[in-house]
Order: structure tokens, then C-alpha cells, then sequence
């Protein structure tokens, strides 16, 4: 982005460094399930609007719960 | 992107409303006839070229060795190809997708389970379910037939059979709402052959669980340096579910990288205390207390709540799988290895080998198993992946594509095999039974294998043993001592010299131990829900599956079966994984049958006779060697293949009053092979029987479909789709277009797009 408005290699570079970290950020973090909770908030605020969300400490209780409920396999 | 001030619900509008959206598929809009354009005819015609001339490489030209790098490419081009050319016939003439129509993680969409992720989020996920110790172990163990068959098997499978039965399986139960395997065997098989399905991946589940228990335990038997830093696991793992449940919740990744930081200290901390005299005291255990000790695990881990052990522990297999897997493919491109083992061995050409017994045909095949043809992903791709599948199109990029990638992964563990010196890899994979467990037991008895070109002193066993700072590397079969030692002679030429040879060694055991130990943990958690729901229809109490009693009855038996067949492999006179392997190679490639043959019916269903081939030609394949491969354990009167003919060789010396036979040398030992021999043989005609059953109901199924000409099909009733995503790893020129025409929406007019 910053290529744009200033010309010039460097900060070309870093603006395409820049993206370059926040892609690998966000596709660890997808990866990894850090954003299941922002998932899960902005689900509720599209389908139940009003319905208040849980805090991410009770999603996590009990999206774990969850789980233990419904175990999935892991492969060999 | 500014924030919507309100966001119409999906739900409201009808059919009308989708007129006002842009494409929701390239379908809808008139195709520019993509053209050969010069440019892209040269690259698939230099793709080819490369890929042919890897492969002449490989299988033609007779050098004295041969470069690791014709393995990646040879793999890279046919994988390339049948991924461009096969898998769009596949998705042309059978699935023929549908991205008008919703996934189950649009219209059932519930913000959890049910959520449309991004297709590249979803290929690593799908490809870290699938993944595991299997693709790694397989390949190992079948270079005893020489770095040839193994190569072709796992390459031409890949593109034939197993990429094909994951695409099929989550396509198929993608347009069933996500259902699983067993239901869809009993939508389409009926309930005989629904039900032994079933049974069949019960059993199957108890067998595999036993056998990669079986290679952690021989992996780290005698090595103190190993059961310390696996053990650090436990109480790393322990850390991780307390800083995500009380001090940062959802913060994943940042949990990860701690515990990635901890497991690298504990490996390194593993290498101090192997050298102390209260480490080796205390950390060297022999096989049946590991087993045991495993035991015990498996059973509290599988009773505990998820967030303590098993999640925590999950996260980080993930992040290793990932990382350890482009590390070592990176190496193998910089290192370029030279290989000198040959293309086939003399235990390629009938004879039987040492580390798994039985002929190329059917045993190659069964060996290798995972990285070629592996039926547990039908459990990942029914079931778990389809619920986060955003467009039909893209189960094309993540069934088939992940397929190819976790069979490149095969390709790497046996390009990480075959750079060692054919004496090492006999001695460490011979059991102890020929080698006697001694340097100059293995020396005697790798020489007198009679090789071309092995000439093993005990110099280079020792000395090779004091590199990866083992006490010894003689008889450490299973494969994972094996492929870590191939792993460490690769990358310590990348990073560290011969002074990091022991760490990488030590990674690559922890990697190993981490992908089975939550195998073994989440296995016994399924397996342990099947039998209370099994159980449940007796005593309906065992239905509820919060109710302790139950979970704890149901874990105990459950671990109960694993852990006697682990003991058996552990404490067996004949060698322990040479005998069992092939019975958790044919469960594998069972349950690919069975999934197969759930494909063919619906095929079948669909009326679609003209490609039924496509699938009909694997199953014919898999069922061939799994029912030969069962055959032969069963019937052969070779005692090193058939079960039934060792166990009446061992009845009847023991009732002619020996006290030794072969390398059993005890009448205990002797009574131990009657026992075990007995119990393989039985699994293995239940295994067999299973098998004939669901492949006839299958054939059954499909005759009467083409009678009939089709069935009414089992999926679920269409949904309008009101969502865009592209479908491959990258977007065309045309999904790009249409994705313009979707982001210049006003923002108060989109669905919404999961996330």
C-alpha cells in the first residue's frame, strides 16, 4: 500500500513485506482456529442479531465441551 | 471495507432475490472457450518432459547411484498432471459439481461446527487431519523391496486410487449434509452392509491404534534421551490447555509457539539428562513398561476433558506437521542426496524379507498403505471437512490436491530412507529375534543376508549410534527410528554438521511420537463413542455420554483391546511389527474399500455407468490385494507369512515335546506364538470376511442400479447458494471478474460470506 502513494523501492519493499506478514498472520491464525470466536460473533450478529454473545472465555468452555461430545478422528 | 450498518439475513428473500447477485458460479456465466495458448502448451509439454525424464531417471538408467532429486521431480510432474488432466475428467464425467447449490456450511451454517472457511485455511486443515505416522512408516518399511516398487505404488496409487476415494467421499457427503462414512455405507449398502462397514472400522480403528502404539514403543525403547522429551509432552501440553482456559483463551497460535519453544528445550534437555547416571536410570525402559505406560496414558487421556490434554497436544502436532514436512522436503532439494540402494532388492522377487515378510504382490502394497491409498481419510473427508467446504468446486483442490501432498510426504520418508547404508537400514529394522538385539548379532546376520554391496562392520553401528546418541540402533524396527535417522542423515547436511545429527534425530522421534500419541488419544475417544452407542442399545444409560460410569467402562474396554494387541506385538518371540504390520496395512486398505465401494453405489445410483471404471477399476484393485493379502496370511503354508501355518507348527512342537523352535527359545515363547498366531489369524479371517461382505453389497447394490437404470439418490434436498469463492488454489482470470462484481456489492446486499 505504501508503494502506492510514495514511489521509490523501499518503501515499495516493505509495503510488500508488510502484506507478506499480515497474510502469513492470518493464515496461521485461520489455520490454527485463534479466530473461532470472532467467526462464531460475527455468525450470531448475521443469523440471532440481539441474541448477546458469549465471552470468548465461556466459548471456549464450551466449544470444548463440544468437542468432547462429538470426538473426531485424527488420522494415521 | 466499511462496516455494514445492517446486515440482511441470508434467510429472508427468496428465490427472486438471487437474481440481484452477481454469479454465484463460473458456470453461470458464458466461458471464453479457454484456449491452448502457446505459452500454456509449453509449460504442460515441459512438465511432461521433466516428469519423463525424472522417471527414466529412476526406473531406466543404471548407475551406481541415483540422485534423491529425480524423486521430487518424478513425483512433482505426476502429481502436476493428474491433477490438471485426471482429476478435471473427474470432476467433468462424476461429481459434477454445482456451486449454485449451497454446502452444508452455508445452509447449515452455525457459526462452530458448520462455518464456510477459506479454501486454503481448509487444505491445511484437511491436510493436517489426514496426515500422520502412517505415510511416514509405510514407506520405510517397503524399501526392503528396493527404492522402485515403493515409488511407483505410491505415485501411480496416489493418482488412482486415493486421491480419487478422498475427492469422491467429500464430495459425496458434502451434497449429504456432511454425513459420515457408516451412514452413508448404510444409505447405500443397506443394512448388512452397513453394518458390517461399521464393525469393520471398529475393529479397524483397535488395530491401528495397537500398531502405531507399537512404533512410539519401539521407537523409544532403551533411550532414555527419547522417553524424556516425549514424556515432556505431557506436562507441556498440560501448560498449554491451563493458558488457554485460564489466563489467554482462543489465543492458539501464541500457545503454539510457547509450546513449540518448551519441545525444543525438552528435546535438547533429553540429550543432558540421557547423559546423567540418574537419567539413564530412570528413563530406561524397556518394552513392556513403555507399552504399559502407554496403556495407562491412553486410558487417562481418552477420560479427561479435551481442553487439559488432547486439544493442546493436537495444536502442536499441527504446527509441527507443517513445519517439519516443508523443512524436510527443502532439505531434500538443497541436499540433493545421492542414493545407492537399489531399484529392487532380491526381496522384491519373491523371496521374503526380514523386516515384512511376504512377496511384492500383495504385500507391497499393503505395506505402504497411507501414502498411496488410505481409507481412514474417508473418515476426515465424511463428516469433518464437508462442514467447513465453502463451494462444491472446491473439494476438487482439497480432496484430490491434499491427497497428492500427504503422498509427497510418503515420497520424502522413503527418499529419507533410502539415503541410508543398506547395512544400517537391515540391522535397524530386522527384529531381534534374527539379530539378537547385539552389534555383532546384526552384523553377522545383515551380512548373511547376502546383498550386493552391503558389507556392515560393527564400526558403522556404533558409530552411528553414538551420532544420534542412542546407546544402540540395532533392531529398532517400526520404521520411525528408521525414517529419523534418514531425516537426521538429510538434514544435518542442511543445518548443524555431524554435532546436530542426534538433535534432528530426536526431533524427528518427537514429531513421530506426537502425530501417534493423538492418534492413539482421539482413536480411542471414537472408538470409545461407537461402543457406547453400540452398548447403548442394550443398556440405554451408556447412551449418555456424560454419564462417568459409562465413559469409563467404555474407555477401559476399548483400551483394553488396543492394549492387548500392543502387548502381544511388544512382547512377541517372531519380532513384533514385522508380524503385525501387515494386519494394520490390510485394516487400512480395508476400510478404502469399504469406501470405494459406498462411491461405486452412488455412482451407480446416479446411473453414471459410462465412468463407473473410475472407481471400479481401485476397488477391483484394493480388494484384489486385501482379500489375496488375507488369503495368504490365512492359507500360505510358509510359516513366516501365514499366521494359521506358524500356529500349528508351534501347536504341534509343543505337543512333540520340543522346547524350541526358530527363535523362539523357550516354551513360554513357543506357548506366545500359539497365542499370538491365533489372535492374528482370527482377525484376519473377521477382517476378510467383512470385507467380502460390504465389497458384494456394494456389487450387489450397483447391479441393481443398472437394472434399474439409477436409484433415487440418498442426497439432500438442494439449496440455493448465495455466496461466491473461487475454487482452486489461485483464482482465474474468470473468478476474478466475478469476484469484482461481488466485492463492488453494496455492502447492505451481501450475504454473508462466513469469514
Amino acid at each position: 500500500m505504501a508503494g502506492s502513494i510514495v514511489t521509490g523501492t523501499v518503501p515499495a519493499l516493505a509495503g510488500w513485506a508488510g502484506r507478506g506478514a499480515r497474510s502469513i498472520r492470518w493464515y496461521v491464525t485461520s489455520l490454527m482456529g485463534d479466530r473461532a470466536y470472532e467467526i462464531y460473533v460475527a455468525h450470531l450478529a448475521v443469523e440471532h442479531p440481539g441474541e448477546p454473545p458469549l465471552s470468548e472465555r465461556e466459548f471456549w468452555v464450551q466449544r470444548y465441551r463440544e468437542q468432547e461430545a462429538t470426538p473426531g478422528a485424527r488420522c494415521c | 471495507m466499511s462496516k455494514a450498518p445492517t446486515i440482511r439475513s441470508p434467510k429472508s428473500g427468496g428465490d427472486r432475490s438471487l437474481d440481484s447477485l452477481p454469479p454465484r458460479s463460473v458456470d453461470q456465466v458464458p466461458s471464453a472457450k479457454k484456449s491452448w495458448t502457446p505459452p500454456r502448451i509449453i509449460l504442460w509439454a515441459a512438465i511432461a518432459l521433466l516428469g519423463g525424464v525424472s522417471w527414466t531417471m529412476l526406473a531406466i538408467v543404471r548407475g551406481e547411484t541415483v540422485n534423491a532429486i529425480w524423486f521430487v521431480f518424478a513425483a512433482l510432474c505426476s502429481y502436476l498432471i493428474a491433477y490438471r488432466f485426471y482429476s478435471k475428467v473427474i470432476q467433468k464425467f462424476i461429481t459434477k459439481p454445482d456451486d449454485t447449490r449451497a454446502t452444508p456450511a452455508e445452509y447449515k451454517a452455525d457459526g462452530k461446527d458448520f462455518v464456510q472457511t477459506d479454501r486454503r485455511v481448509l487444505f491445511g486443515h484437511h491436510f493436517a487431519a489426514i496426515a500422520g505416522a502412517g505415510p511416514l512408516v509405510g514407506p520405510v518399511l517397503a524399501v526392503q523391496m528396493g527404492f522402485l516398487p515403493g515409488t511407483v505404488w505410491i505415485i501411480v496409487g496416489v493418482i488412482f486410487a486415493g486421491a480419487v476415494q478422498d475427492y469422491l467421499v467429500l464430495f459425496f457427503s458434502t451434497r449429504r449434509g456432511g454425513r459420515s462414512l457408516g451412514q452413508m455405507a448404510r444409505d447405500e449398502l443397506g443394512k448388512v452392509g452397513g453394518t458390517a462397514a461399521i464393525v469393520a472400522s471398529l475393529l479397524i480403528m483397535i488395530i491401528i491404534i495397537a500398531i502405531l502404539a507399537l512404533v512410539v514403543v519401539n521407537a523409544l525403547a532403551e533411550s532414555p534421551w527419547g522417553v524424556f522429551s516425549v514424556g515432556m509432552t505431557i506436562p507441556i501440553a498440560l501448560f498449554m490447555g491451563v493458558y488457554l482456559r485460564f489466563l489467554r483463551p482462543g489465543r492458539i497460535t501464541e500457545v503454539s509457539i510457547i509450546g513449540f519453544v518448551l519441545l525444543m528445550l525438552a528435546i535438547v534437555g533429553g540429550g543432558w539428562v540421557g547423559e546423567t547416571d540418574w537419567g539413564v536410570a530412570i528413563f530406561t525402559l524397556d518394552r513392556t513398561t513403555l507399552a504399559w505406560a502407554l496403556i495407562i496414558y491412553g486410558f487417562i487421556a481418552a477420560v479427561l476433558p479435551v481442553w487439559l490434554l488432547l486439544a493442546p497436544r493436537d495444536y502442536l502436532s499441527t504446527f509441527m506437521k507443517i513445519g517439519v514436512i516443508g523443512l524436510l522436503a527443502a532439505a531434500i532439494v538443497i541436499v540433493r542426496p545421492e542414493i545407492s540402494v537399489p531399484a529392487f532388492s532380491k526381496f522384491a522377487s519373491g523371496e521374503t524379507g526380514p523386516v515384512v515378510p511376504g512377496t511384492l504382490f500383495p504385500f507391497l502394497f499393503v505395506t505402504i498403505a497411507c501414502g498411496a491409498l488410505s481409507g481412514f481419510h474417508a473418515l476426515i473427508a465424511s463428516g469433518t471437512t464437508p462442514k467447513l467446504l465453502q463451494k462444491e468446486r472446491q473439494s476438487r483442490f482439497i480432496g484430490y490436491g491434499g491427497m497428492l501432498m500427504e503422498s509427497m510426504v510418503a515420497v520424502m520418508a522413503l527418499v529419507a530412507a533410502v539415503t541410508l547404508d543398506q547395512g544400517i537400514y537391515y540391522a535397524m529394522n530386522s527384529s531381534a529375534a534374527a539379530t539378537g538385539g547385539t552389534v555383532e548379532g546384526a552384523v553377522a546376520w545383515v551380512n548373511s543376508l547376502g546383498l550386493t554391496g552391503v558389507n556392515l562392520t560393527p564400526d558403522q553401528l556404533t558409530q552411528t549410534a553414538n551420532d544420534v546418541g542412542e546407546a544402540s540402533i540395532v533392531s529398532r524396527t517400526g520404521g520411525a527410528p528408521t525414517l529419523a535417522l534418514g531425516l537426521a542423515n538429510v538434514m544435518h547436511q542442511l543445518i548443524g554438521g555431524t554435532g546436530m545429527m542426534s538433535f534432528w534425530y530426536h526431533f524427528a522421534i518427537m514429531f513421530e511420537a506426537l502425530f501417534i500419541l493423538t492418534a492413539v488419544d482421539a482413536g480411542t475417544r471414537v472408538s470409545r463413542f461407537q461402543l457406547q452407542d453400540t452398548i447403548g442399545n442394550i443398556v440405554p444409560a451408556f447412551r449418555n455420554t456424560s454419564w462417568r460410569p459409562g465413559v469409563f467402562i467404555s474407555t477401559a474396554i476399548m483400551v483394553a483391546g488396543w492394549g492387548a494387541i500392543l502387548l502381544m506385538g511388544v512382547t512377541d518371540p517372531l519380532g513384533g511389527i514385522n508380524t503385525l504390520f501387515p494386519l494394520f496395512g490390510i485394516a487400512n486398505q480395508l476400510l478404502a474399500a469399504i469406501a470405494l465401494a459406498v462411491c461405486l453405489a452412488i455412482i451407480a445410483k446416479n446411473n453414471n455407468f459410462r465412468w463407473l471404471w473410475v472407481v471400479a477399476v481401485p476397488l477391483a484393485f484394493v480388494a484384489v490385494i486385501t482379500i489375496s493379502a488375507s488369503f495368504l496370511k490365512i492359507f500360505s503354508p510358509v510359516t513366516a507369512v501365514g499366521y494359521w501355518a506358524n500356529h500349528v507348527a508351534f501347536r504341534d512342537a509343543l505337543a512333540a515335546g520340543e522346547t524350541t523352535l526358530g527363535t523362539a527359545q523357550t516354551v513360554e515363547a513357543m506357548e506366545a506364538v500359539v497365542r499370538n498366531t491365533f489372535i492374528q489369524g482370527t482377525l484376519s479371517i473377521i477382517f476378510v470376511t467383512l470385507a467380502i461382505i460390504v465389497i458384494a453389497t456394494a456389487i450387489v447394490a450397483t447391479v441393481r442400479s443398472y437394472r434399474s437404470g439409477g436409484g433415487v439418490s440418498s442426497e439432500d434436498p438442494r439449496v440455493e447458494s448465495r455466496v461466491f469463492a473461487p475454487s482452486g488454489l489461485t483464482a482465474t482470470a474468470e473468478e476474478k471478474e466475478i469476484q469484482k462484481q461481488w466485492d463492488a456489492l453494496p455492502a447492505a446486499q451481501r450475504p454473508t460470506a462466513g469469514h
